[in-house]
C-alpha cells in the first residue's frame, strides 16, 4: 500500500522533526519558497486536488480567488472534523503533524499570508497542544517564523480551539467562531477568498487537503495525478465505520470501489450478516442501497452520485441487514437537531419537526401520514436553508423513506 | 482573584495570537482558562472576560450557551462524555452507556453522589472506529478513552477518584 498522507504507517517516528526531514520532509516547502507564488498555486490547480472536507472544490482554484487588492491574507486550516463517521484528520495531526503544518506553510506562501490559523474542534484538546509543540520545533528549525530558510517570507501559525459545535466546520461559521462570536454561518457571497477572517481574504482548507500539498509540490502535478482518476486525482483517506469487521482509516487511490474498501480492506460484515446500506459521506449522506451496482462503483466525486450518494468527506458508514433505518434516521435527526445553529428558520424548525417525527415513527407511535409528513418537511427544507447543514439533515431521511419503504411500513 | 491577576502572562500570550483590533477572538481560550479551577465559569469570570475583551457579559453568556464544552453550572469534577452517535451506536454504544449508567447508579446528565463524575451523552467525537468510547472533560482539559468496556471504565473512575483525593 502506498501512503502519501498516512506516512507514519510506513515511517516510524515521522512525528519527530529529524525523522521527518530525513524522509523528504520540508522538501515541498523549500521548493515552493524558490518558486513564484502564482506557480505554486498553478501546480496545485493542475494537480486537480479537490477539497477533502466534503465539498470537493478544487483547492488551487480557491487559492487563485484571493483578492489581491485587500490585505492581509489569511489561511485557516479547518480541523473541526465533526461529521459523524469522520476521523481521518485527527490521525493525520496526531501522527504525521509536520506534513500537515508544511502544507499550511506552502498554502500560506502561495497566497501571501503571514499569519495562519488552525481551527480545531474543542475535543481535540490534546492534538492542539501537540501541534503547538510541533509549531515551536518548526520555528526553531527555521521552517516557520521570521525569514523562513533565509528568504524574506515570514509566517506564524497559531492553533485555535473550538468548543463543541458541528456547525463550525462550515467555513463561514468557523470564521465567525474564530472572531469570538457564536459559530453561525454567514450569508454568501461574499466568499472567504474575498472577505473571510476579519473581513480579509481568507483560504479555508481541510486538514487532509493541506496535507496533500507537500507531495504535489515535491512531485509535481503529474506525479500526483499518477493516483486516482482524471476528475478525482490523488489518494484519499476513507474513514470506514459501522457494521464492518475492521473499521479504521484506509488511504487508497480515489477510484477504489466500495466493495474493495468494505470487503478487502474492511474485512466484510461481522456475525454472518449481509450489507444493507452505505452512508458514503457520514451522517450527511443519502442512504445508498448496497446492491452489486453500488458495491462495484468507484469511490470518486463523479461516480458516487450515480448510485444516489455523494463522496463528501468519504466517511463510509456500513449498515447491515439487522438495522432498521427508522432507527438510523432517528439517530441522524437527533444529531442535526442538536447541531442546528438556529440562525435560519427552515433548519431550526425543520430539524425540530423531523426529530419529533422520526422519534414517533421509531417508537411505533407513528401513522402512515407521519411518514408522508416527515418526507414533506424534509423536501420543503431542501434548497431553502442558509448553509449545507440543513440540506444535509434531509438526505438520509428522504432517501431512506424512498429506497427502504419496508422499514417505515 | 480575577483571571487577569491569576494568569497575566498566559492571557497576554493568547491575545498575541490575534490582531490587536480583534481581541475578542481570544474569548474561547479565556473561557477555557476560567473553567480550569472549578470546571465551570462563574459570574465573576464572565465579568472579567468581558472586561478584558471589551465585550458585554450578555455576549459572553451567549457564547457559553452556544458551545457544548463551555459550562456555567457546577457539575461533577469530571464529565464523562459518552458518544452514542451513529458510528458508535452501530457498535454498541447505547448498550454500553445503559450498562455504565446502571453500574454508576446515575442517568445521563446526573452526577455521582460523591460529586466526582457527571455522566453525559454526547454527539460524534471523531473516533467512530474505536467505539465504545468517551472523553473525560475536567477543568484541566479533555482526554479520549477508546475501545472501552464498562469494567475498564469503572477502573478508570477509581483512578480518577484516587487522584482527586490525593489532590485534596
Amino acid at each position: 500500500m502506498f501512503y502519501m498522507l498516512l506516512r507514519h504507517r510506513d515511517v516510524p517516528d515521522i512525528d519527530q522533526i529529524d525523522v521527518y526531514q530525513k524522509n523528504g520532509g520540508f522538501d515541498g516547502l523549500k521548493k515552493a519558497l524558490k518558486m513564484d507564488t502564482a506557480d505554486v498555486t498553478n501546480e496545485v490547480k493542475n494537480a486537480g486536488l479537490r477539497g477533502r472536507g466534503g465539498a470537493g472544490f478544487p483547492a488551487g482554484v480557491k487559492w487563485s480567488f484571493m483578492d489581491n487588492n485587500n490585505w492581509p491574507h489569511y489561511v485557516v486550516a479547518n480541523a473541526d472534523e465533526s461529521e459523524p463517521g469522520t476521523f481521518k484528520d485527527r490521525e493525520i495531526m496526531e501522527s504525521n503533524p509536520f506534513q500537515f503544518l508544511e502544507g499550511i506553510a506552502i498554502a500560506s506562501y502561495a497566497v501571501g499570508a503571514n499569519d495562519s490559523y488552525i481551527y480545531l474542534r474543542g475535543e481535540f484538546w490534546e492534538v492542539a497542544h501537540l501541534l503547538d509543540e510541533k509549531i515551536e520545533e518548526m520555528e526553531k528549525a527555521g521552517f516557520l517564523g521570521e525569514n523562513i530558510q533565509g528568504t524574506d517570507y515570514s509566517l506564524k501559525i497559531y492553533t485555535h480551539l473550538g468548543a463543541g459545535a458541528y456547525i463550525c466546520g462550515e467555513e463561514t461559521a468557523l470564521l465567525e467562531s474564530m472572531e469570538g462570536k457564536r459559530g453561525q454561518p454567514r450569508v454568501r457571497p461574499p466568499f472567504p477568498p474575498s472577505q473571510g477572517l476579519y473581513n480579509k481574504p481568507t483560504v479555508v482548507n481541510n486538514v487532509e487537503t493541506l496535507t496533500s500539498v507537500p507531495y504535489i509540490i515535491t512531485h509535481g502535478a503529474d506525479g500526483y495525478r499518477k493516483f486516482g482518476t482524471e476528475k478525482s486525482p490523488g489518494t484519499k483517506i476513507f474513514s470506514l465505520s459501522g457494521n464492518v469487521n475492521k473499521p479504521g482509516n484506509y488511504e487508497l487511490p480515489l477510484g477504489t470501489t466500495f466493495r474493495e474498501l468494505i470487503f478487502t480492506h474492511g474485512g466484510g460484515i461481522p456475525d454472518g450478516k449481509s450489507i444493507k446500506a452505505i452512508m458514503p459521506a457520514g451522517a450527511s449522506s443519502s442512504m445508498v442501497v448496497a446492491n452489486d451496482e453500488a458495491l462495484d462503483t468507484p469511490l470518486t466525486y463523479e461516480d458516487v452520485p450515480n448510485v444516489g450518494g455523494d463522496l463528501g468527506s468519504a466517511s463510509v458508514i456500513v449498515v447491515d441487514d439487522s438495522i432498521s433505518l427508522d432507527w438510523l434516521i432517528k439517530k441522524t435527526m437527533d444529531f442535526f437537531h442538536h447541531e442546528s445553529c438556529g440562525k435560519c428558520t427552515p433548519c431550526r424548525e425543520g430539524s425540530y419537526w423531523m426529530k419529533k417525527l422520526t422519534q414517533r415513527i421509531h417508537n411505533g407511535e407513528g401513522t402512515e401520514e407521519d411518514v408522508t409528513l416527515l418526507k414533506d418537511v424534509a423536501t420543503q427544507m431542501q434548497g431553502t436553508t442558509l448553509c449545507a447543514l440543513g440540506e444535509f439533515s434531509t438526505m438520509a431521511v428522504v432517501s431512506s423513506i424512498e429506497r427502504f419503504p419496508e422499514d417505515f411500513a | 482573584m480575577s483571571l487577569a491577576e491569576k494568569y497575566p502572562q498566559e492571557i497576554e500570550k493568547v491575545l498575541a495570537k490575534y490582531p490587536p483590533k480583534h481581541k475578542r477572538s481570544a474569548v474561547m481560550a479565556l473561557l477555557y482558562m476560567a473553567m480550569r479551577e472549578e470546571g465551570y465559569i462563574t459570574k465573576a469570570d464572565k465579568a472579567d472576560i468581558a472586561n478584558i475583551l471589551d465585550m458585554t457579559t450578555t455576549e459572553i453568556s451567549a457564547i457559553i450557551g452556544f458551545y457544548t464544552l463551555f459550562h456555567d453550572e457546577k457539575a461533577g469534577q469530571y464529565r464523562l462524555q459518552v458518544c452514542t452517535d451513529i458510528g458508535c451506536a452501530l457498535r454498541g454504544a447505547d448498550q454500553y452507556l445503559a450498562e455504565l449508567s446502571e453500574k454508576l447508579n446515575v442517568k445521563p446528565g446526573e452526577t455521582t453522589a460523591d460529586g466526582l463524575v457527571t455522566l453525559e451523552e454526547v454527539k460524534c467525537l471523531a473516533a467512530c472506529d474505536k467505539a465504545p468510547m468517551f472523553q473525560v472533560q475536567s477543568g484541566k482539559g479533555i482526554k479520549y478513552h477508546e475501545e472501552m468496556t464498562v469494567d475498564a471504565t469503572l477502573e478508570l473512575i477509581e483512578v480518577l477518584r484516587k487522584d482527586a483525593k490525593e489532590a485534596k
